[in-house]
């Protein structure tokens, strides 16, 4: 029964869908009780991998390779632990955001679909199966991401929808010639028969290529700062916070599960360096950003930028605690990045509802009479810098002593530009926020909007930083060797 | 877009091209051997088909046919999510209006034909479903601008239909022990028959209604010049 | 394997095809079409390793993952065209030419509405 509750986070998320579909009158309802319990399974399955093994199951009874397996290891779960609670808060937001709209209709069944494919992407096991959750992420996410109907986001999601659409075709043929070799797509027996070829070199060429489009990694990511900005608050937050993560995630566990033997220093460096580009290319357009909402989607490119650091250390470090240090910090990362965008999106959301605008400008009085939005994007944002506590203080800490250790120094130069150039574009929101207006009477303005952002804030900075410690004991790992 | 781009674009999608000739032609004269097919083959009997695609469609990789009727899903809430339909064709004139009398039975009929030999010779729910779409394309290109279609309200429960169906058994089989979409030994015919049939009617309506492309309307659309046609959806 | 070759290796050019097609040319039906002949091209990979040879049964994995891929290519290219559709009523709507923005690298993959779809009116 434990290995059958794998399938919960996917199927819940998925009746979810079929009954908003089917029920439009009581939509936010039943998506607000299939959130709570998508959410709820997530966690109980974090617990149970952290209580104990790997879980996996093969669906269908037939067992490998003719069957699809699902699996959860310390990865998945924590990925898994942070689809659920960010999808949570933004249900809770999307409640009161769409509340007498129309959108809010295709909202809820598009979202549970969206939150079924995360989920989906996180456990699969096999080849094929991503390929098919991949799909349906991208065109649910695009889906979404056009229901503000404006013009610029129906074209911006257009060109997310085709990019997409490019980024799957690459890995399918990826997966063609893997199927031609290997005569399997599960990922654990493959990890068991490839070897250094030309072939393991091409498919994970095509299958990274077209992942590195998907995770908009620099000069990939052009689509994504006008797809992200242009949506509705709480589709903006699970664009940036959770889908493009997903490209991620495979991408990690690709390199290190897949393809660990066959991936070459040189590789990694080049994954290293198209990461330091989003890093300082993503900041400085963040910087020069005239809007909040496009400042927050800069600032996207450039935190998958810092994830993608990680391969060339990765890959240069030996096997042992430092290289678990790395790893749990990567994924550390990865999650305070999911809490701080999302919090950050949601809490721009209110400001350019309350504003009517989101120019960067012109924001002092909309943003000071909201205290807690504006709280909650100063802590997202202290997240985004990676000061002390959050959780990316400790994952660029790591990741620095990385770079020292193999000898990487370069990329030291490229963490403290980024995180300079950070720092700077959110003082530039801040220093706009606290402008000379009147101080408010109270801190909440409206709870059910502002609670979800300021809570997802609060945890990017407070639960990952002081407690990341369970991010290890979840990946299998002795604690921060400091 | 620029000549010169063009063309360095064309010489580096011909090198890829070069090197994946290489790469394919290598790895086939390795001859792997049987890969999927013996053991699919092997294993068809206890499938309850006796066609091998369906059987691994239904049966052995059901999990992706599931999530495929989700994607299905998902793009024409994406579509509904766009706004009301375009106003339909003009009504057809006599002799398209009679062939469209006979051709649409003739698809439905033809689609629940090869929805049942799916079982054991090639066809299935997305054949029959795709003969159902078109069905409702014939319509709408013959003036009547719903394609045949019932009300919003009926279409929304018959578009979850495949994948509802689809996910209740799963669930329904792990609740009773035998894991998700594992069916029972001697249940599998049936079940994959239930299953497909709740998925060829989500498949043609979702399709039909993608055509339609928009939400469908309760009332005259407003913008409409044309009434539409008033009693195909009577004939079928 | 002779036969796999020509017949997987005619999916690779058709993939290329498309590739070079999708990133050369600027019209949404076009990219559309491209994008749809990557597809093609790589299910007939899938299709050219199914074969095991004269008179032996076939694959079916591959078989079912194509037909699989086909309802997923078609999901994509449905969505696609309603998007592209509400881009130009919108453009005719407003009367306002387009100004798509399409700076940034690789700006082929931007798309520019055209007028040449079938109109319903």
């Amino acid at each position: 029964m434990t290995t059958d509750s794998l399938i919960l986070p996917i199927a819940l998320p998925l009746l979810g869908a079929l009954l908003t579909t089917a029920l439009p009158r009581i939509a936010p309802l039943l998506g607000v009780i299939a959130a709570t319990l998508t959410a709820l399974s997530g966690l109980w399955l974090t617990g149970q991998v952290w209580g104990g093994d790997a879980l996996n199951i093969v669906l269908g009874g037939w067992g490998l390779p003719l069957g699809i397996g699902v699996a959860a290891d310390g990865l998945s779960a924590s990925l898994l632990a942070m689809s659920s609670l960010v999808g949570l808060g933004i249900s809770v937001y999307a409640v009161g955001y769409f509340a007498g709209s129309d959108r809010g209709l295709h909202f809820w069944p598009l979202w549970l679909l969206l939150w079924t494919a995360l989920n989906g992407v996180f456990l699969a096991a096999d080849l094929f199966n991503l390929y098919v959750m991949l799909e349906l992420l991208g065109l649910s996410a695009a889906a979404l991401g056009a229901l503000t109907g404006s013009r610029e986001a129906v074209a911006a999601n257009l060109r997310y929808l085709l990019v997409g659409l490019l980024g799957s075709m690459s890995y399918l043929l990826g997966v063609a010639l893997i199927y031609t070799a290997y005569g399997t797509l599960d990922i654990s027996l493959l990890s068991e028969r490839i070897e250094p070829s030309a072939l393991a070199a091409t498919s994970v060429v095509l299958m990274t290529a077209g992942l590195a489009l998907k995770a908009a990694l620099f000069p990939l990511h052009f689509w994504l700062p006008p797809a992200h900005a242009n949506a509705p608050a709480p589709v903006s937050a699970a664009l940036s916070a959770l889908v493009v993560k997903a490209a991620f995630y495979l991408i990690l566990r690709l390199w290190t599960d897949l393809f660990a033997n066959i991936t070459t220093t040189g590789a990694a460096f080049i994954l290293g360096a198209l990461g330091a580009g989003a890093i300082l290319w993503g900041s400085w357009r963040a910087l020069r950003a005239e809007r909040l909402k496009l400042l927050a989607a800069y600032s996207t490119v450039a935190q998958i930028g810092y994830l993608f650091l990680f391969f060339p250390l990765l890959q240069a470090m030996p096997p042992g605690p430092a290289r678990d240090d790395l790893f749990a910090a990567c994924v550390l990362m990865a999650v305070t990045h999911g809490f701080a965008k999302a919090g950050f999106f949601l809490a721009a959301g209110l400001v350019q509802k309350n504003a009517g605008h989101d120019r960067i400008d012109e924001l002092g009085g909309a943003a000071q009479s909201m205290p807690a939005t504006t709280f909650s994007i100063a802590l997202a944002g202290s997240a985004l810098i990676g000061l002390p506590p959050s959780g990316s203080f400790i994952a660029k800490w790591v990741m620095m002593r990385g770079a020292f250790e193999t000898g990487q120094w370069w990329w030291l130069i490229v963490i403290v530009t980024g995180t300079l150039l950070a720092a700077a574009y959110i003082f530039r929101v801040l220093s706009r926020a606290f402008g000379q207006e009147p101080t408010p009477r109270c801190f909440v303005t409206d709870a059910r909007a502002e609670i979800p952002a300021l809570l997802l804030a609060l945890s990017s900075v407070a639960l990952l930083g002081l407690a990341a410690g369970p991010i290890w004991s979840l990946l299998g790992f002795e604690g921060v060797q400091t | 877009m620029n000549r010169d781009l063009s063309l360095l674009i064309g010489i580096l999608v011909a090198l890829l091209a070069v090197l994946l000739l290489g790469v394919f032609h290598s790895t086939l004269a390795l001859d792997p051997g049987q890969r999927l097919a013996s053991l699919a083959l092997e294993r068809l009997p206890e499938s309850g088909v006796s066609n091998p695609v369906t059987a691994v469609l239904l049966n052995y990789r059901a999990y992706d046919t599931l999530l495929e009727l989700a994607v299905l899903l998902a793009a024409l809430l994406g579509i509904w999510s766009l706004g009301p339909a375009r106003p339909g064709f003009q009504p057809a004139g006599p002799a398209l209006a009679a062939m469209v009398d006979w051709v649409v039975p003739l698809a439905i009929l033809t689609g629940g034909y090869l929805l049942w030999v799916g079982g054991h010779a090639p066809g299935g729910a997305f054949q029959a479903g795709a003969l159902l779409g078109a069905a409702g394309v014939i319509l709408r290109l013959a003036g009547n601008a719903g394609a045949g279609l019932p009300s919003e309200a009926w279409q929304r429960w018959l578009i979850v239909l495949g994948a509802g169906v689809f996910s209740l058994i799963g669930l329904l089989l792990a609740l009773t022990g035998y894991g998700f979409l594992s069916y029972p030994p001697g249940q599998a015919k049936w079940l994959i028959l239930l299953i497909e049939t709740a998925a060829t009617i989500a498949i043609g309506v979702t399709l039909a209604a993608a055509y339609v492309g928009g939400r469908p309307q309760m009332a005259q659309p407003p913008r409409s010049p044309l009434a539409p046609m008033a009693d195909p959806e009577a004939k079928r | 394997m002779t036969a796999a070759f020509l017949y997987g290796g005619a999916g690779i050019l058709l993939f290329a095809l498309g590739l070079w097609s999708l990133l050369v040319h600027e019209p949404l039906l076009r990219k559309l079409i491209a994008l749809n002949i990557m597809g093609a091209g790589v299910f007939h990979v899938f299709i050219a390793v199914a074969h095991r040879g004269d008179g032996t049964p076939p694959d079916p994995v591959p078989h079912a993952l194509v037909l699989t891929g086909i309802v997923v290519a078609v999901s994509a290219t449905a969505l696609a065209l309603a998007l592209h559709n509400r881009l130009e009523q919108d453009a005719s709507d407003s009367a306002q030419s387009t100004s798509t923005s399409t700076a940034g690298l690789l700006s082929g993959l931007s798309i520019s509405p055209q007028s040449d779809i079938i109109r319903h009116e």
